[in-house]
Order: structure tokens, then C-alpha cells, then sequence
């Protein structure tokens, strides 16, 4: 589903030198598989992510998602790449000014699905993130873990093939955390790639799933968990 | 690093677009996309509207100052215009008044006037013999004693020369023809100061065009830097709606709707202040015309007109939010964290 091949990044500011933020980066994610993504702050998580979803560009390396490959993408074909990978924020990026079901209901006005379909898919994509009570209510009115949610829901609502996850579970506590962690699993039963980018250490041991680990911009580990809970 | 290990499960996530197997399903899906695409124009325009409502004093304010800048060209432009109607019928008059030398004998006068009025470049000339002016002059100026007590008709022979073309050049040509004619005395222009005025008129239009120029430049700046405003106000929703797949065109509808509902606005509260200033205008400038016995009476800004400026705002708006949101759209950049 996510492919890159020896993908690099380096950061150039006038007069204070280069910084490699990814070195020589390959990895490749399938379909219908959660993977942790860690590594401090600085590591290079933010860098992999923005790459993926096109805000940055590489130095180098090959990046395919969903079989395009990335390099050959113009500007006017990123949203359609965007559209393809749903995208979860730490800081959720809702929009304060209309309802929730109006947040949720973005990507697929965007997408221009007809109006018919939408209300059935924002209220499924709620009804599966345990929300569909509140589609009426402002996001400003909900808890942290009621807005992730409902970020999880406009990221799932046009079943995109792809979940990026940055920090999902950064401020909750470990119940919320582990209902979170449980959408996201379910969404990788049913053959999305899901990839969740954490430096919660304690969540990680609790899911036993592939990691992947970055340090100082390169790739240190690819391990499988195997064992209980999967 | 790429790693194979675990067979891939089977993709089955359902694709982001509908499924379009066949011909028939792709028609639909177009439709279903150019009909998504004008509801959301009809969104868009909405949308801007309901804002500008928001705000209503920044808006009233905005506008007027759009509706200031308009009014004053536009208004300028309908006093020329009636300036050019009252002008118009002098210009018909335009005609050369040819005196002829005292030496030349009632039988040559008929013949010059006949030859001069087969010429190409006159259209009409007609005798003033000797007599017909002094009953002419006795009749206009009430000089009829004067006259009576004058041993000898003063007056010379005129012949008056209606030229085929009135343009300040066709006439001095004319004029410069016919003076050297051995039997004219002079040729006088009756209409220069006509001209002059003609002058003056097409030099205001010119100023007034510049002015236009220039002020219509100003609405669109006043549109860019508001659209620019409220880029800056909506910066974290164009940054999800680039973050979820919107594509330029998307984030750029509603700024489009509310550059060209700035301009369209602007120019109806312009043609209201237009049409307000020539009634207030109008009944003192009735005073003056029957002062003058005419009966000349204001025209409006004009049906055709009051669309049309209307219009040419909101395009000239339109145009403001597209330089100020290719301009600053491209700054506003998603970023995570």
C-alpha cells in the first residue's frame, strides 16, 4: 500500500548548514496491517508522515502510495493522493465553526460524492467511532477523546485505502486509548493500512504489532511482534 | 528493510471513488461529480453571502467604499453624456457663411450657389441675395429705421454653405477652398466654438476614462485586501481542506463568491448613488434649462447602464479575489503538528 524505496530528506537553511531528517529510508506497508512507527522527537516520524501525505517532498527515493508513485505527481494531483490516505492529527485539525457531522462530512463533499450517499456514509463513519448521538453538537463541546474521534471519523469516511496516524493517543488516558487502539485494528481487519507514528512506549507493548523505529533519520528496526493479543 | 514476511491479507477496502465497472456506471459517476461540483458553486455562493451578512458593518463598509470609487466615474460619465445630448443638434448647424465680393452680378451669384451645390463636399447651398438679407436683418434686429434711413442696402451677397462633412478638418479645408474663390469676400466659420466645446467634452471623456481607469484598479485592490483578510481569518479551514484532499479550485470557490458579491454589491449601491445625486441635481438643472427656453431635461444613468456597471464590479471583484487568493492561498501550506 506505502512503498518507499531509499527515500532521504534533507532540510537546507541558508547559513546554518543541512540536516538530514531521513536517510536512505526503505519500507514497505501491505494492506490489512497495523504498524507502530517510533522513535523520539526528531527521529524523523513528522518528516515520514508529511511525505507520505505530499506537504513535503523528498531528497531522494521513490515513494509510491497506493501504487502512484509520488514523484510524478503534480501539484494539481496531490488532493487526489490526499484523498486516498486517511489522515488522524494529534491536534485533531477540526473545524470549530460547524457540527460534527459537517467536520466528518468534509472529505466526501470534497471528493463530490452525491449528496444521497453522504449522510449515510457520516453517520456509519459515526456510528462507528461511538458518536452518532453527537453529529449535531460543535466539536468545541465534546472531550479530547470525543474530538479524536471524530477525526477518526473524517479520516475513515471515504474509506480511504491507506490510515496514517500521528500521536492518536498523545493526550488520552489508557482506557480511551485503548478504545482508539481498537478502531484502528478494526479498520486493519477489514484491509486498510493502517500506520500509527507514537512515542507511547507503553502503548506499543500492549499491541503487539510490527514497529518500525527511526533514529536520527534512519530506519533501526523492523521487528514483528508475535504473541498474544493480535 | 522492505519486508515480506507476512503474506498479504486480501485487500478489500472499499476504493475511495464508487466502483465504476461499467460504461453506463461511469456516465452516472460523471454526472453525480458535475452535479456535486454545481452544488457546490451554489454552496460557495451562499456560503459568502451568509458571511458578508455576518459582518455587516465591515461589509456596509467595504462596499461603500467599492460604491464611492464606481459612482464618481459613473457619475461624471452621465454629465458628460448629457453635455454630448445637448451639443449634438448645434452640430447639424455647423455651415460656412460665404460673403461674396459687392462687384459680382445677381446672375454669377445664382450660378456660384448652383455650382456649389453640385460640389461632392457640400451638401447644401442656398442664396442670400442682397435684398433677402436686408429684409432678413430688418426683420431679427429691429433696426428697421436705421435701415430705412441708410441711403443704400449694406449688405452684402452671402451664400450659405451647408458642408457634407462637419469634422473641424473637412470644414477648414472648405473653408480655405472657397475664400480663395475670385468671388468670395470671406468665408466665415459660424460653429468654432462648437467645436471647441467638442473639444473640451472628448478631452473631459479622456480624463474621465483615466480616472476609471484608475479607480477601478482601487475597487480591485479594496477586494484584494479584503479577501487577502479573510484568507487570513479562515487559514485553519483551508489547512483541513487541503489536508483532506480539497483541491485549489475547492478552497479557492469562496473566495471568488465573495470578491464578485463585494463588486456586484458595490456597483448597485453605486448606481443608487448616481441616480440619487441627478435628482437632487435634477430639479435645479430644470430651472436653468426653461431659463434658456429649452426643454432639455436630464438623462439617468440608463437601463443598460445600471447592469452593466453592477456587473462590470462584481467581474472587476472577481478578479480582486483571484489575485489576492493566488497570491496568498499558496502561503497558506498544511502542516503537521
Amino acid at each position: 500500500m506505502i512503498q518507499l524505496d531509499r527515500v532521504s530528506k534533507r532540510y537546507t537553511s541558508p547559513g546554518m548548514g543541512s540536516k538530514d531528517a531521513l536517510r536512505q529510508v526503505s519500507l514497505h506497508l501491505p494492506a490489512g496491517e497495523l504498524t507502530f512507527l517510533t522513535g523520539h522527537s526528531g527521529a524523523g516520524k513528522s518528516t515520514l508522515l508529511k511525505l507520505i501525505m505530499m506537504i513535503e517532498r523528498p531528497s531522494a527515493g521513490e515513494i509510491m502510495v497506493d501504487g502512484i508513485p509520488l514523484n510524478r505527481v503534480g501539484r494539481s494531483g496531490i488532493p487526489l493522493v490526499r484523498r486516498r490516505i486517511g489522515m488522524v492529527h494529534q491536534n485533531h485539525q477540526l473545524l470549530f465553526d460547524r457540527s460534527v457531522y459537517d467536520n466528518v462530512a468534509l472529505p466526501l463533499i470534497i471528493a463530490g460524492f452525491p449528496r444521497a450517499d453522504i449522510g449515510k456514509r457520516v453517520r456509519a463513519a459515526l456510528d462507528k467511532v461511538g458518536l452518532l448521538s453527537k453529529e449535531k453538537l460543535n466539536p468545541m463541546m465534546l472531550s479530547g477523546g470525543e474530538q479524536q474521534r471524530i477525526g477518526i471519523a473524517r479520516a475513515v469516511v471515504n474509506k480511504p485505502p491507506l490510515l496514517l496516524a500521528d500521536e492518536p493517543t498523545g493526550n488520552l488516558d489508557p482506557e480511551l486509548s485503548a478504545e482508539i487502539m481498537d478502531l484502528f485494528r478494526d479498520f486493519a481487519r477489514v484491509g486498510v493500512a493502517v500506520m500509527i507514528a507514537t512515542h507511547d512506549l507503553s502503548l506499543i507493548a500492549r499491541y503487539p504489532h510490527r514497529l518500525l523505529t527511526l533514529r536520527e533519520g534512519s530506519l533501526i528496526a523492523d521487528r514483528e511482534e508475535t504473541g498474544h493479543g493480535a | 528493510m522492505a519486508r515480506n514476511a507476512t503474506p498479504m491479507k486480501p485487500r478489500k477496502p472499499a476504493p475511495a471513488t464508487p466502483k465504476r465497472p461499467g460504461a453506463r456506471v461511469t456516465r452516472s459517476a460523471w454526472r453525480d461529480r458535475l452535479t456535486a461540483w454545481r452544488l457546490h458553486h451554489r454552496d460557495s455562493a451562499r456560503d459568502a453571502l451568509q458571511r458578508m451578512r455576518n459582518t455587516p458593518a465591515a461589509t456596509a463598509m467595504t462596499v461603500l467604499v467599492i460604491a464611492i470609487a464606481l459612482a464618481l466615474p459613473a457619475g461624471i460619465t452621465v454629465l458628460l453624456e448629457n453635455a454630448q445630448a445637448v451639443t449634438r443638434d448645434w452640430d447639424g448647424n455647423a455651415h460656412l457663411s460665404v460673403f461674396l465680393k459687392a462687384d459680382v452680378s445677381d446672375a454669377d451669384q445664382r450660378a456660384l450657389a448652383q455650382r456649389w451645390q453640385s460640389r461632392d463636399d457640400i451638401e447644401r447651398a442656398r442664396l442670400v441675395t442682397r435684398d433677402e438679407a436686408l429684409a432678413e436683418f430688418r426683420e431679427l434686429s429691429g433696426f428697421s429705421d436705421v435701415l430705412d434711413a441708410l441711403p443704400d442696402n449694406p449688405l452684402p451677397a452671402l451664400i450659405m454653405v451647408y458642408p457634407a462633412d462637419t469634422r473641424p478638418d473637412a470644414l477648414a479645408a472648405l473653408q480655405s477652398t472657397l475664400s480663395a474663390l475670385p468671388e468670395v469676400d470671406i468665408a466665415q466659420l459660424d460653429v468654432l466654438w462648437v467645436q471647441r466645446l467638442h473639444a473640451m467634452i472628448e478631452l473631459a471623456g479622456r480624463i474621465v476614462g483615466a480616472l476609471t481607469l484608475a479607480l477601478a484598479l482601487a475597487v480591485m485592490l479594496v477586494v484584494v485586501n479584503t479577501i487577502r483578510l479573510a484568507i487570513e481569518n479562515r487559514r485553519d479551514e483551508i489547512v483541513v481542506i487541503k489536508l483532506v484532499g480539497g483541491t485549489d479550485g475547492f478552497v479557492r470557490r469562496p473566495f471568488l463568491y465573495t470578491g464578485f458579491w463585494y463588486g456586484l454589491a458595490g456597483g448597485l449601491v453605486a448606481v443608487l448613488l448616481v441616480q440619487i445625486t441627478l435628482l437632487w441635481v435634477g430639479s435645479p438643472m430644470d430651472e436653468l434649462t426653461s431659463l434658456y427656453e429649452s426643454e432639455y431635461s436630464l438623462i439617468g444613468i440608463g437601463f443598460s447602464n445600471a447592469l452593466i456597471l453592477p456587473t462590470f464590479a462584481g467581474l472587476l471583484g472577481l478578479m480582486g479575489a483571484w489575485l489576492a487568493v493566488s497570491r496568498h492561498l499558496n502561503d497558506v501550506d498544511p502542516q503537521l503538528l
